[in-house]
Order: C-alpha cells, then sequence, then structure tokens
C-alpha cells in the first residue's frame, strides 16, 4: 500500500490485513476449560451433599453442557476459525470452574459457610427455577419504572440544558437554582415526594428523573457553552438563522458531553430506582432484595442482585452503543 | 509611495463573459474599529477608506496581527464597525450573509458532517437544499473531493479540508469571497497547488475576492491590487496593482519588483 493511500484512507484500512492475516490457532486452552468443567459437573453428581438442596442434578447438567460446548467449540475451531475467537476468554472459563468448585465444595458438600446467609450454586438456580416468574414480572417492573423516570429526566434535562448554555436570561435564572438544589442528592427528597405525589408510583418516576435530570443539564449546557465561536462564525456567514444555529451547530457539538451526561445520570437512576423500589412499590428488583431478605431468602437476595447487574450493564452497554453510533465522527472513543 | 499602474485592466471579466455580474462591489468608508480591552479601547483600523471593484481580486497584506482579519470581520457583517461604513453593492452591510462568505486560515469543518454534508450546509441553513442538491457534487468536483464526500473531517488531510471548507463556501455562490490567509497553515506544495486553484476558481465563477495574507509573494501572484497596510492600528499604507497575465510566475521581474516594493513598506527591505 502506498505511503500517499495510507495517509487519505478512511481510518483502519492500514490495519486490515494485519488482521485478516491473523486468524487465530485453535485454542487448547479451551479443551483444558471444557474439560475441567465436565470434572466439576462430575464432582457436583458424585459427592454426597451435606446441604438440604435440591436441583444438585440441574446444576451438574449445566456445568456438563457448558463444559461441553467449550470442547465444541474447540472441535469446531479446526472447521471454522471464527469460532477460534472463543480462545480469548479460555482463561476465565478456567477461572470460573475453580471458583464454582471452590463455592460448591463449601457450601452444598462440606457447610463450610453456613446456612441461610450463604447459599449454594444449586439454591442460586433453583431461585430462577422455581421463583422465575416472580423475578421476571420484578425486572418488568423496575425496567418500566427507570425508563419512565430516566427518560423524563433526560429530556427535561437536556431540554434546560441547552436553554442555559444558549441564553443567557436562561441561565441567569435557572443558574441559581441549578446549583443550589442540583448537587443534593435526589434520595434526599424522598420524604417530601412521598406526600407530594398522589401515588408513591409517580413520587418514584419524579426521584429517579431527578438524580438523572441534573447530570444530564450541567453536561449538556456545558457541552453547549463551550462550543467555538469559530463554528457559530461559519454557519451565521453561510446564512444560518438562530434556530439553525442552536439545532446544528450548538446542539451536535455539544453532543460528547451530552452523553457523558446521559452515563453519569444513568448511574445515579440506578441507585435512586432500587431506594425507591424498597419504599413505595410491590414488584420491582430493588423491592424483591428487601423481600426476599425479609423471609431470610438469601439465595434469592444473591439471584436478584445478579439479574440487577446484568440488567444495568446491559443499559449502559446500550448507551455507548448508541454513543458510538452518534458519535462516529469522533475520533478515540472510550470502548465500553 | 503609492505605485499606481496604468489603467486596471479586468483579464478575468473577458475570461468569464457570463459571469461578468457575478462579482460584488465593495466599498469601505473611513471604517475604524477597536476592542475593549482592560477598559480601555484597543484601536485596531484606523480610517481605512478603499474599495475592491466586482469581480476584483484583492490581497490585504500586512504584519501579522495588524487588524486584517478584524476588517475581514466588519466585511463579512459578523461585527459592526465602531465608525464609518462598509458597503455592498451600494447597500449598507447589515449582518452576514452567503453571498458574502469567509473561508478561514482553520479549516473550521463541522466535524459532526461528513465532507458532503459540510459542503451542503450552506443551501440546508437556507432551506433550499432539496431543490439544489447537484450544487453540493458539482462544488465537491470542483474542489476534487468526490471520492471524499462520505468521509469525516477528522479523516481528511489539511490541504483537502481547506478545500472542503472551499467548496462550502463556494456552494452558496458568492458574490464576494472573503479569504482569511485561507492557505497559511498548509505545507509549501499544497500551497502552491491551492494557489492556482484559487485563481483558477476566480477566473472561472468571476466573483469578487477579499484575501488577507501575510505572504508578499502569494499575494503578488493571486492578486490584481495589494493593499498594504501598517502595523496596528492598521492604515491603509500603498495600494500596489500587479498588472500581470495568469499564471503568473514568481520570478518575473515585474513580481520581484513588487516584492521588493511591498517588503519595504512593511519594513523589511533587507530581508528579502
Amino acid at each position: 500500500m502506498s505511503v500517499v493511500t495510507a495517509q487519505i484512507a478512511p481510518t483502519g484500512q492500514q490495519n486490515t490485513e494485519a488482521l485478516v492475516n491473523a486468524v487465530p490457532a485453535p485454542p487448547t486452552l479451551l479443551t483444558v476449560s471444557g474439560l475441567g468443567w465436565l470434572t466439576v459437573a462430575a464432582l457436583v453428581i458424585g459427592l454426597p451433599d451435606e446441604q438440604m438442596v435440591d436441583r444438585t442434578g440441574l446444576l451438574a447438567t449445566l456445568l456438563a453442557c457448558a463444559g461441553a460446548a467449550q470442547l465444541l467449540l474447540w472441535a469446531g475451531s479446526h472447521v471454522a476459525p471464527v469460532l477460534a475467537h472463543a480462545g480469548k476468554w479460555a482463561r476465565w472459563f478456567v477461572a470460573l470452574a475453580v471458583m464454582i468448585t471452590a463455592w460448591e465444595l463449601a457450601t452444598a458438600k462440606f457447610n463450610v459457610l453456613p446456612l441461610p446467609f450463604f447459599a449454594s450454586p444449586q439454591a442460586f438456580i433453583a431461585v430462577y427455577t422455581d421463583d422465575f416468574p416472580r423475578l421476571f414480572d420484578c425486572l418488568w417492573h423496575s425496567l418500566l419504572l427507570l425508563s419512565e423516570g430516566y427518560f423524563l429526566g433526560a429530556a427535561v434535562g437536556f431540554v434546560s440544558g441547552v436553554a442555559l448554555g444558549w441564553s443567557t436570561s436562561v441561565g441567569y435564572w435557572a443558574h441559581p437554582i441549578l446549583r443550589l438544589v442540583g448537587p443534593l442528592p435526589a434520595t434526599a427528597w424522598i420524604p417530601i415526594a412521598f406526600f407530594i405525589f398522589p401515588s408513591s408510583a409517580a413520587a418514584s418516576v419524579f426521584l429517579i428523573a431527578l438524580a438523572t435530570w441534573f447530570p444530564t443539564t450541567v453536561l449538556t449546557w456545558s457541552g453547549v457553552a463551550s462550543v467555538q465561536t469559530a463554528y457559530y462564525d461559519v454557519a451565521r456567514t453561510l446564512g444560518a438563522n438562530q434556530r439553525c444555529l442552536v439545532l446544528r451547530v450548538a446542539i451536535p457539538a455539544a453532543l460528547p458531553s451530552v452523553f457523558v451526561g446521559l452515563f453519569m445520570g444513568l448511574g445515579s437512576s440506578f441507585a435512586v430506582l432500587v431506594v425507591a423500589e424498597m419504599l413505595g412499590v410491590k414488584s420491582g428488583l430493588g423491592w424483591y432484595l428487601q423481600w426476599s431478605q425479609g423471609w431470610g431468602a438469601y439465595a434469592n437476595m444473591y439471584a436478584d442482585l445478579f439479574v440487577m447487574a446484568l440488567m444495568c450493564s446491559t443499559l449502559i452497554t446500550l448507551l455507548f452503543k448508541l454513543r458510538d453510533r452518534t458519535l462516529a465522527w469522533q475520533k478515540g472513543l472510550v470502548q465500553w | 509611495m503609492v505605485s499606481v499602474s496604468s489603467e486596471l485592466e479586468r483579464p478575468q471579466a473577458a475570461a468569464a463573459p457570463t459571469r461578468e455580474a457575478a462579482g460584488a462591489a465593495l466599498r469601505i468608508q473611513d471604517v475604524s474599529h477597536g476592542f475593549v480591552l482592560h477598559n480601555e479601547l484597543l484601536p485596531v483600523l484606523d480610517d481605512i477608506t478603499m474599495c475592491a471593484e466586482p469581480g476584483e481580486f484583492v490581497a490585504l497584506l500586512g504584519p501579522s496581527g495588524c487588524g486584517k482579519s478584524t476588517l475581514l470581520r466588519l466585511v463579512a457583517g459578523l461585527d459592526r464597525p465602531r465608525q464609518g461604513r462598509l458597503l455592498v453593492d451600494g447597500e449598507v452591510i447589515a449582518g452576514a450573509d452567503p453571498s458574502r462568505v469567509v473561508v478561514f486560515q482553520d479549516p473550521t469543518l463541522f466535524p459532526w458532517l461528513s465532507v458532503w454534508r459540510n459542503a451542503a450546509f450552506g443551501l440546508q441553513a437556507r432551506g433550499v437544499l432539496k431543490q439544489h442538491r447537484s450544487r453540493v457534487d458539482d462544488v465537491l468536483s470542483l474542489v476534487g473531493l468526490t471520492e471524499f464526500a462520505r468521509v469525516y473531517p477528522y479523516q481528511l488531510s489539511g490541504g483537502m479540508a481547506q478545500r472542503a471548507s472551499l467548496a462550502r463556501a463556494l456552494v452558496n455562490d458568492p458574490r464576494l469571497l472573503i479569504l482569511d490567509e485561507p492557505l497559511g497553515k498548509l505545507d509549501s506544495l499544497t500551497r502552491l497547488a491551492m494557489q492556482g486553484e484559487l485563481t483558477r476558481l476566480w477566473r472561472q465563477r468571476g466573483f469578487t475576492v477579499l484575501m488577507v495574507t501575510h505572504d508578499v509573494e502569494e499575494a503578488l501572484l493571486l492578486a490584481q491590487r495589494v493593499v498594504v497596510f501598517s502595523d496596528r492600528p492598521a492604515r491603509i499604507r500603498a495600494d500596489l496593482y500587479v498588472d500581470l497575465e495568469y499564471p503568473r510566475r514568481r520570478d518575473h521581474p515585474e513580481i520581484l519588483r513588487l516584492r521588493r516594493e511591498a517588503l519595504g513598506l512593511l519594513g523589511l527591505e533587507k530581508n528579502w
């Protein structure tokens, strides 16, 4: 490839040859991890349970399936090299096999960690098989509540941020309020919110929206305020009116900052979601946490925490994907 | 001090007869301007009076920081003068207008828009993009960026970015093209090529050009008239006519003579 084309070519093209040539070899470590998982499965079935647990058979089956899948991946990568990319996770698979073994031995098999505070892997899985409808219902209600609050807060935050950054008179009136009220944690509003709003659901939406609103506003505002004046000069000489300057210059230029605000807002909305659900709703992951603690069902708590982690992580991932698509014009984005 | 050549000829008008009326006439009358810095008025322009005929290529030459760019901002309508008047075709400049487009030293392409969208910005801002989509393609091919229409600005080299910026200005069919050291940050080879392209475009289209530069040779190679400014606050020191055919050779005796004269006016005659 000539130097000239390398300079003007769209990014990434220089590396394609290297990528194509680097077909990964079938990862041998996958056989180790696969056999490891099969061994753990045998252990789970073979050793007698010390604790009173169901689902030992199911756990062993799942472990054996996982082990078999890894062996299949290894075998398949001889035929389809794409599968060999799974090899980069082989070390994690080995580590997980070790951790699950330790966990299983310490709980179900030898009862080192006492019940009810520590749950065995079987008990953990049993929550998903036995209490799935309730857990799913909780996840659904959490997502519903979160999205109502988050979208409301993000929308209001975005609009108020743009207004603050653009208009000096809005800034004059809104800035002191933002400075005084914004840093207050949304949870501090809980007592007021629950008697002001007609229903606890509305109060929860308000609290989540409030938690999202503050970072979104501040970062949208700072994004709009820090747009280079040169862009406005260019746009004005090209015939842009005020509306065009806001919509086609200020907002796009501020988007990188807006996404930071949306990300921070999402983080604080999770925190408020859990607290609000513990106080004011009858179904939700936060409510489930408290409910299962009340019954001393610690396995359910862990299972619920795991679902919660998956939900939060997935939502953050979705936000980052949206950002990557929207900000494709930016160089050097952080990969999530 | 002021060298006045014979009758000013306008070769570009003959070269592009269909576009004869494409250029705007610019009158700058008794313009003074300044900025308030630490509660004091810092004078930048001192009683500037000059004009540019329709289709004329005028270069503004002066030491850096003398106020040339400020004058361009006034002509573009981005700022108002503290004293005096600026008129385009007899009308006082009241604000920015797409018939007077600026190309800045930095390409200032909108990084969130592709090259095509950048070039289309002016048409879109005025709500006429739908009727004139082909004009965007035309100017991109004019500056040789057709293949890069879908590319984002960060993927362009410096010279390509400046050409894209030129395309974004030209798509509006400007009657007055305002160039603020448009080639200032380019490497010397790209710069030579772009100088050629600039004169070609100007002769083809017949708009009036007002170009700020601090490169004496560039001013003499491109412009029909070179207005030399003093140090800040800027006053007009001389109005040099460059009565030569295009393309010009940088070793033409007249160019060399004018160059010596211009450098002398800038107080640099010993440095050449």
